[in-house]
């Protein structure tokens, strides 16, 4: 297992080194001056200097380089032209909204995906499996961002259950927080619930072929017993997979749910900073997603290794 | 009063009838078998009594246990019924068990489910169970998954389980087919001696007569969902009432007459032959460790000679069969085919390769399913310069058919139209057009009923007649071995153990291994049929 975590951890970085690498190499060393790019082109040529200054276009690439990385591996992303604060306290901010608009999401979406894939896996050919896969088309099916208008118009403007959209900030307590993070998770969970619980449905479809759930049922299990204790924990590596990949979706790909409920997030900030053109900013959130959708794939495969004893011993 | 009695069973699946009228009956102590090719129903019938049956069978008849009417039991009666009072053994053994389970937690959990026992003293019972079925708790830790086992320590796990509550019944589906002979024999001596200690009616499904001889008591004999004979294994034996039974018997232990060979000039020669992999590394640093699967192997195959290859699982059979293929190079020695090496540094020598064939195990999965017959029989043209085309190659594609006793019709047909000995006669004929100088048969016949291998072999002594054949015959199965090649080699471990000519090696092995071997092999009882009065009918 120690083995098996270091080869992992060993391939993330490399995974990283490699990932800064080419961001570094298409923002910077891109056809074109980065400063000139980034003021347009009636920028004053004193304002053009100083931006240069500024980026260190002066310097040499690799030393360039060198200090991007080297201020990331530190907490210092740079500072935004268009704003001029910080980036890593502008990321900081979003994050607080988007990483737990990401899991509460996830959660919903595993929270619906499970027992709606197990209950159809266990009437495969019924009404009730019909009925689930039914569902979950549909749910594939709906643009997210019309799902999220019609739950806006249903629970807050008809209902006025919710806000409509804004967040307050987490300072107005934990729960207000959740409240008006309820709306935009459920539109974002949608759809990868859908996902999900076709995937488990096939995966377990799968292990309920497989004989040693034959051997369960000799045993003495029930046949929801027998699903239970050896049919879900071997299905769960295709689920685990599809979780990973949706993790780094949610963080990044929640830009029109966060436009549609107005949420300061990170999608709308790489937004912004694109059309005004903030390379700088562009830079370092293309950098913090590549971090963790590594950094969550590497889970992913350490989990693998928890559910499956089989590969903690094989290289 | 029998612990099993099976009246009338009839089971049919989607409309479809599988069982039909089906009697049997299991009294406590004793072993019945039941045997019959696939198709037949044995395992359905196993089923029925575990009511483990597929959701659209429909089951009519009764099967009853100590009075008690399993059909009519409802289904949570039924769950506190198996494991408890009927424990069940199956075929495979390499996925009978749950892969992401420790083996001790499965046993323990037979006990658990049925509340027989508190945890701690569940435990205790489930690695005194593991001792008894010969894997004792200091030698074979319970933490052990699956995957670290052999496949007949994973078969005594499977039966730890089963018996772990002490059931009234055993229920053996097939149990030995999976593992080799030296391991079938000690899995069955398990099972006999269970059976005694524990007073246990076992009901034992196998297609193998022979190992019903061993093993049973009574015999039953199924064939298309039906009961054709039973009765005890020696009076059984005797009369052989049902001609079905008669063909069973005679097709177990079909022998056929090789034509004499002639030639002695070498066609294939292995020379010190070593096939090395490489182990994951266990440390970090330090040199690889590699594995000998292959261990300085000589031999030569003569022209016209027929030679074969038997070892148990994981000998280097199949690692030395695709040497001999030039699928993977080797790392030490050399392989000639008419004095030529099949393997040059830029990969397999086509122009040596086509003069050898192959025909596999698996009739079922080594045809590409959306090909037609003629398409999947000229596949070995690649390895010609210049293949023939239009009238001549529907000739060679016709000839090969019919040399395997098919019609050229069956050209235009695609492979799922044919059953599994027709499909192995499809491979034969693949590996006969192009008219190789040697045949590889790799496990050609052991995933064949006997009665449609009895055939395979006698079309394979006719091709020697009329084909001259020279094949390499690669089995783990020793009686088909022995009819079928004129010189046989024993693997072990990489290495050859003994050679010499198969009668001679059979009658009077030398080598301790090929003597554990052939001392495993269950045999049939020695009865000529010819000469025996038996009734008409």
């Amino acid at each position: 297992m120690l083995r098996y975590t270091l080869k992992r951890l060993i391939s993330l970085m490399l995974s990283l080194a490699v990932a800064s690498l080419v961001i570094f190499a298409v923002i910077e060393i891109a056809p074109g001056d980065p400063a000139q790019f980034m003021l347009g082109v009636n920028a004053q040529p004193d304002t053009l200097a100083a931006l240069r200054a500024e980026l260190g276009l002066d310097t040499s690439k690799p030393d360039r380089y060198l200090a991007w990385v080297g201020g990331m591996l530190q907490g210092d992303f740079g500072t935004s032209y268009t704003y001029r604060t910080p980036v890593a306290g502008m990321i900081a901010d979003r994050l607080w909204v988007s990483l737990p608009l990401t899991i509460y999401a996830l959660v919903i979406s595993i929270l619906l995906a499970f027992p709606a894939g197990i209950y159809a896996a266990s009437r495969r050919g019924r009404i009730g499996d019909a009925a689930m896969m039914g569902t979950t088309q549909l749910g594939v099916a709906i643009p997210n961002f019309w799902f999220a208008m019609m739950l806006v118009l249903v629970f807050a403007v008809n209902l006025r259950w919710f806000n409509a959209g804004g967040f307050p900030g987490w300072d107005k307590g934990l729960r207000t927080g959740l409240h008006a993070l309820t709306l935009p998770a459920i539109a974002l969970a949608l759809p990868q619930a859908s996902i999900l619980a076709r995937v488990m449905r096939s995966a377990l479809l799968d292990v309920l072929g497989e004989d040693f759930m034959r051997t369960a049922r000799a045993k003495g299990l029930s046949r929801g017993q027998a699903i239970w204790r050896h049919g879900l924990r071997n299905a769960l590596i295709p689920v685990l997979t599809i979780i990973g990949l949706q993790v780094s979706f949610l963080l990044a790909g929640a830009i029109i749910i966060e436009q549609v409920f107005y949420l300061p997030g990170l999608g709308r900030l790489i937004f912004q900073a694109i059309n005004a053109r903030d390379l700088i900013v562009v830079e370092s959130v293309v950098m913090l997603l590549v971090f963790v959708v590594i950094t969550v794939n590497f889970m992913v495969d350490l989990a693998y290794a928890v559910v499956d004893p089989r590969l903690r011993t094989r290289t | 009063m029998s612990l099993l009695e099976i009246t009338g069973l009839s089971v049919s699946i989607a409309g479809k009838p599988i069982l039909r009228n089906v009697d049997l009956s299991v009294a406590k102590g004793e072993i019945v078998a039941v045997t019959g090719e696939s198709g037949s129903g044995k395992s359905m019938t196993a089923f029925s009594v575990m009511q483990l049956l597929p959701e659209n069978a429909e089951i009519g008849g009764a099967i009853q246990l100590d009075g008690t009417e399993l059909t009519a039991l409802p289904e949570a009666q039924l769950c506190a019924m198996r494991g408890a009072r009927i424990g069940m053994v199956f075929q495979e053994p390499m996925s009978a068990l749950n892969p992401v389970k420790t083996i001790g937690d499965q046993v323990v959990e037979t006990i658990l489910i049925h509340g027989a026992l508190p945890r701690d003293q569940a435990r205790a019972h489930a690695h005194e169970m593991l001792s008894r079925v010969g894997l004792p708790p200091d030698q074979f830790s319970p933490t052990r998954f699956p995957h670290e086992l052999s496949g007949g320590q994973r078969q005594r796990v499977v039966i730890a389980m089963a018996i772990a509550l002490r059931p009234d019944l055993l229920i053996a589906d097939e149990p030995t087919t999976a593992l080799d002979v030296t391991t079938q024999a000690q899995i069955l001596d398990l099972l006999k001696g269970l059976v005694s200690e524990f007073d246990m009616g076992l009901l034992m499904i196998t297609h193998d007569l022979a190992v019903v001889s061993d093993m049973a008591d009574r015999i039953v004999v199924m064939r298309a969902g039906e009961v054709v004979e039973t009765g005890p294994t020696r009076q059984l034996f005797a009369r052989m009432n049902h001609p079905y039974t008669r063909m069973l018997f005679e097709a177990s232990r079909h022998s056929v007459e090789l034509p004499e060979k002639h030639g002695a000039e070498a066609l294939l020669s292995v020379q010190d032959v070593v096939r090395a992999y490489r182990l994951p590394r266990t440390k970090l640093f330090g040199p690889a460790e590699y594995h000998r699967a292959v261990d300085g192997v000589n031999f030569t195959l003569r022209k016209g000679e027929r030679l074969g290859l038997v070892g148990e699982s994981g000998c280097g059979k199949s690692t030395l069969t695709r040497a001999i293929l030039g699928l993977e190079p080797v790392q030490g020695g050399q392989i000639l085919l008419n004095d030529a090496p099949v393997y040059t540094e830029r990969g397999a020598d086509l122009a040596v390769r086509r003069g050898m064939q192959v025909v596999f195990q698996d009739p079922f999965g080594s045809f590409n399913p959306r090909h037609r017959v003629a398409r999947l029989i000229t596949e070995p043209y690649h390895l010609l310069d210049a293949p023939p085309t239009g009238a001549e190659r529907a000739d060679a594609i016709a000839e090969a058919l019919r040399a395997v006793g098919l019609s050229p019709d069956d050209a235009r047909k695609y492979i799922h139209e044919f059953s599994g000995g027709q499909r192995q006669r499809i491979a034969i004929a693949r590996a006969l057009i192009i008219k190789p100088d040697l045949i590889l048969f790799d496990e050609a016949v052991s995933a064949l009923d006997v009665s449609v291998r009895a055939r395979i072999l006698d079309l394979v002594a006719e091709l020697c007649e009329s084909h001259d054949l020279s094949y390499l015959f690669i089995s783990h199965d020793l009686s088909v071995v022995r009819t079928i090649t004129d010189r046989v080699l024993v693997m072990r471990a990489g290495r050859i153990v003994e050679e010499g000519e198969t009668e001679l090696v059979f009658s009077n092995p030398r080598h301790p291994y090929t003597q554990a071997l052939i001392a495993a092999a269950p045999v049939l009882p020695d009865i000529d049929i010819d000469h025996r009065s038996h009734p008409h009918v």
